[in-house]
């Protein structure tokens, strides 16, 4: 493979490595931050299921993706990718917890203004309208998931510490489907610009298992996911964790659950076919942001409790780092692509 | 698994739950030992049934204490209960401080061998009942924070309740202490044990209090 490949290639996995840091701590960021989940043990199920996601069910995602501006050149998804994660990074620095997905679609959408490339706006509308419609599904999810285990507890008198094993157990099974519905909703994000141009070819294992190109590159990011969770998420655990809304270990299962639902139907070929198949509207399998998923539901739990506690200011930055983070990847990403065709010579789009 | 000792966990859990519970109980028994104790020692302070009784408090009070230490060292070790651990070990505390009131006012009767006139016997009986009624009454409050947080208002509204009775019961004993004829330091004594017993009651509603709090806080 030639070596020029390989530097483009990691300009995904620093992306994949910002999701792991960031998006990946959204998962299990309430279970750390209550001290429930030891961060090891996080850190190893949400590396194992974000893998197992991406390379099992990322497809549906991906596509939707490349329906938005098909990168056609090497340097160009390096570009997009480096614009994504420097932006997802900054923000990180800010103390926003942002997603790939806002920072990767402001990163395409600058190379399709970079390149005179037309950006489909059905497929646009569509990401941004599941934009706004992810942090409201998950929010009334966890009010009525809330609702219902509230009284659960109550009417079955669990003793304290069984309903705190009880939760234990829970809040591992959900982070892991978490991490398994975050691989496959955002493995996009890390490695979708590089499909229609990816440098590795399919591996026939036997005559009944075939290892796809894009499955191969699936697995690189979602490898460089797991590296971003084990080397930069801790913090970003505890952030989630503790300051939106100081929350009981039952709230906090709650929360990833009804994240890890809404990532899931984002992400859920079967789902959407299902729902066609009964002439219901398909739900459109867009890479959805987790931050956006998990503070909807965190807001949805504070105003089933009246509201008083919810840290609207910090609610308020969140949000407005939400709106802010693609129009700085899309600036960053014409940059980049600007330096690389001028000073390095490289051609960013065929 | 992980890192993860499911089957630890649960049996932890269920190791620790027979042992909060263990405690709960002794606190109770030892209330009731203490209300067979006041009558016997007023009847038979001389007998051997008196010492035996005030035995079995110590040795209550040495397994409550041994329990104590073993529920802190797991919830710790296991990190369980993360949220409310530190009032569970708080609670477990104070609970045995009320044991070791009872015990202490076991060993006061045992030591300064109080006498109390005939007259203010059934007074003195009376006291320690409400007494004994308030503890039981917190046992029930500190079982209901453990497994049905919505009942801890209500059994600690009885703790209130009791504690107001001792009150009453406390201040009509001691007026009628020193409105007899009893030399002053007899009734500085009688009153000193009056006030013992009666602080209890005290500490028992102070407790009350804290698992009231301890339940808003555990609220999901």
């Amino acid at each position: 493979m030639d070596i020029s490949i390989i530097i483009f290639l990691l300009g995904g996995l620093f992306l994949g490595w910002s999701l792991g840091a960031n998006d990946a701590a959204n998962v299990f960021g309430t279970a750390v931050g209550t001290r429930m989940v030891r961060f090891k043990t996080a850190a190893i199920i949400c590396s194992i299921f974000v893998i197992l996601g991406a390379i099992i069910s990322g497809a549906g995602t991906t596509e939707t993706l490349g329906k938005l501006g098909a990168i056609n050149a090497l340097p160009g998804a390096f570009a997009a990718c480096i614009a994504a994660g420097i932006s997802v990074y900054l923000m990180t620095k800010a103390g926003l917890p942002v997603s790939t997905t806002q920072a990767i679609v402001g990163a395409i959408i600058g190379w399709n203004l970079y390149t005179g490339s037309a950006t489909n706006i059905k497929v646009l509308i569509t990401i941004l309208g599941t934009w706004v419609l992810c942090p409201v599904i998950a929010g009334l999810i966890a009010m009525g998931f809330f609702t219902f285990t509230k009284n659960f507890i109550l009417k079955r008198k669990l003793h304290i510490l069984r309903l705190d094993a009880y939760t234990r157990t829970a809040l591992l099974l959900a982070g892991a489907f978490g991490a398994y519905s975050l691989g496959a909703n955002n493995i996009a994000n890390v490695m979708g610009v590089f499909v229609p141009i990816s440098p590795f070819t399919d591996i026939s294992i036997s005559s009944f298992f075939v290892f796809s190109s894009k499955e191969q590159l699936f697995l690189l990011g979602g490898l460089a996911i797991a590296v971003g969770v084990f080397t930069y998420s801790k913090k970003v655990m505890f952030t989630v964790g503790n300051d939106l809304l100081k929350m009981s270990p039952v709230a906090a299962f709650i929360v990833v659950i009804s994240h890890s639902i809404v990532l899931f139907l984002f992400a859920s070929q079967g789902i959407s076919n299902f729902l066609q198949s009964i002439n219901l509207p398909s739900i459109p399998l867009v890479p959805v942001s987790s931050s956006q998923a998990v503070v909807g539901a965190v807001i949805g739990i504070g105003l089933l409790k009246g509201g008083k506690e919810v840290q609207w200011s910090i609610a308020g930055r969140i949000t407005i780092g939400w709106f802010t983070l693609p129009i700085i990847a899309a600036l960053i990403s014409m940059f980049l692509l600007f330096i690389l065709q001028n000073i390095f010579n490289l051609s960013v789009f065929i | 698994m992980f890192g993860l000792k499911s089957n630890s966990l649960f049996s932890d859990t269920k190791k620790l739950e027979r042992e909060i519970d263990g405690f709960v109980d002794i606190l109770s028994e030892v209330g009731l030992v203490f209300k067979s104790i006041v009558p016997t020692y007023l009847n038979h302070s001389a007998n051997g049934k008196f010492d035996e009784m005030v035995e079995k408090v110590k040795e209550m009070e040495s397994k409550a204490d041994k329990i104590t230490k073993e529920v802190e060292h797991t919830l710790y070790e296991e990190t369980l209960i993360p949220d409310a651990r530190s009032d569970v070990l708080r609670l477990l505390e104070h609970m045995d401080e009320l044991i070791g009131m009872y015990q202490g006012n076991c060993y006061h009767f045992s030591i300064q061998k109080p006498n109390f006139p005939k007259e203010f016997h059934q007074d003195l009986i009376e006291l320690t009942e409400t007494v004994v009624n308030c503890v039981e009454a917190l046992c029930l409050t500190v079982r209901s924070f453990f497994r049905d947080i919505k009942s801890v208002r209500d059994n600690g509204h009885k703790v209130t309740f009791y504690e107001k009775e001792s009150d009453i019961k406390f201040s009509s004993l001691a007026r009628r202490i020193f409105d007899s004829e009893l030399p002053l330091d007899q009734k500085m004594h009688l009153r000193y044990f009056v006030e013992k017993i009666d602080r209890i009651c005290d500490q028992a509603e102070d407790i009350a209090d804290e698992v009231q709090i301890y339940a808003i806080k555990r609220s999901v």
